[in-house]
């Protein structure tokens, strides 16, 4: 008798398509992941405001490479990703919206969010509001 | 009552009791970083554009000071108790596993005494 080749695979990571809850899930944990090494560099701004002027004004020089400029953005992305969908988590903690059908639009509402905030948080520092 | 069987007492498997109270202080921290993430920007803001003085004046005011420290604790409980699930889920080795969930958490008690020391001497500045 043939083997039917054609059967379907159990969802093992490497083979299986994510839906968009499942890539919103892995996104917070890696974002969660980077943010903690992230507060590192918190520290270090930090300690050099305690530093004196000196080492303030070199940790500016620092900060402002584009390489850094990137982290830094990357870092807030990371931040409101993680706080949006954070959220998300304490709502479904409260045991509600395990809906079928609001997955999916949840988890846009968290996107744009995430987005927003960003943006408005570089509209705050380029205005200085 | 005991419901373990003889070789997961043995080699001292099972509920730690400490389970609930993990996940409870997640949340907890999590719930704090919600607002206090605002002091958070506020701060990266001023001191990375702002002249030192204005910066040091900024955290120096008490309210700043109280939002910023309670960001800090926080912030690095709630990091060093995310990467112990993330470890947990992802190294099997038991020894390895423990050896790395130790050195996060002494890690980031470290990087916690470090920005708190860092901040009572910026007030005693301002």
């Amino acid at each position: 008798m043939a083997i039917n080749t054609n059967r379907p695979t159990s969802p093992h990571l490497q083979v299986y398509r994510l839906p968009l809850t499942g890539i919103m899930s892995i996104t917070h944990r890696m974002t969660g992941v980077m943010l903690s090494v992230g507060l590192a560099l918190f520290v270090y701004i930090v300690s050099s405001l305690a530093g004196g002027g000196m080492a303030y004004d070199t940790m500016q020089t620092v900060m402002s490479h584009w390489l850094m400029k990137i982290v830094g953005w990357a870092f807030i992305y990371a931040l409101f990703f993680h706080l949006c969908h954070g959220i998300r988590h304490l709502i479904w903690d409260a045991g509600n919206s395990f809906e079928r059908d609001t997955l999916d639009r949840y988890a846009l509402i968290e996107l744009a969010a995430s987005l927003l905030l960003t943006l408005m948080t570089f509209v705050w520092g380029y205005y200085g509001l | 009552m005991d419901y373990r069987t003889p070789l997961a007492r043995a080699k001292g498997l099972g509920s730690a009791k400490s389970g609930t109270g993990h996940w409870w202080l997640q949340r907890v921290t999590a719930v704090a970083l919600v607002p206090l993430s605002f002091w958070l920007i506020k701060f990266l803001r001023l001191s990375l554009t702002a002249p030192y003085q204005q910066t040091v004046d900024w955290l120096a005011s008490p309210v700043n000071t109280i939002c910023i420290i309670a960001w800090i604790v926080a912030v690095f409980y709630h990091a060093a108790l995310g990467l112990q699930v993330v470890i947990e889920d992802y190294v099997a080795p038991e020894g390895v596993k423990i050896a790395s969930i130790w050195a996060v958490n002494l890690a980031f008690l470290f990087l916690a005494m470090a920005a708190l020391l860092a901040v009572f001497r910026i007030v005693s500045i301002g």
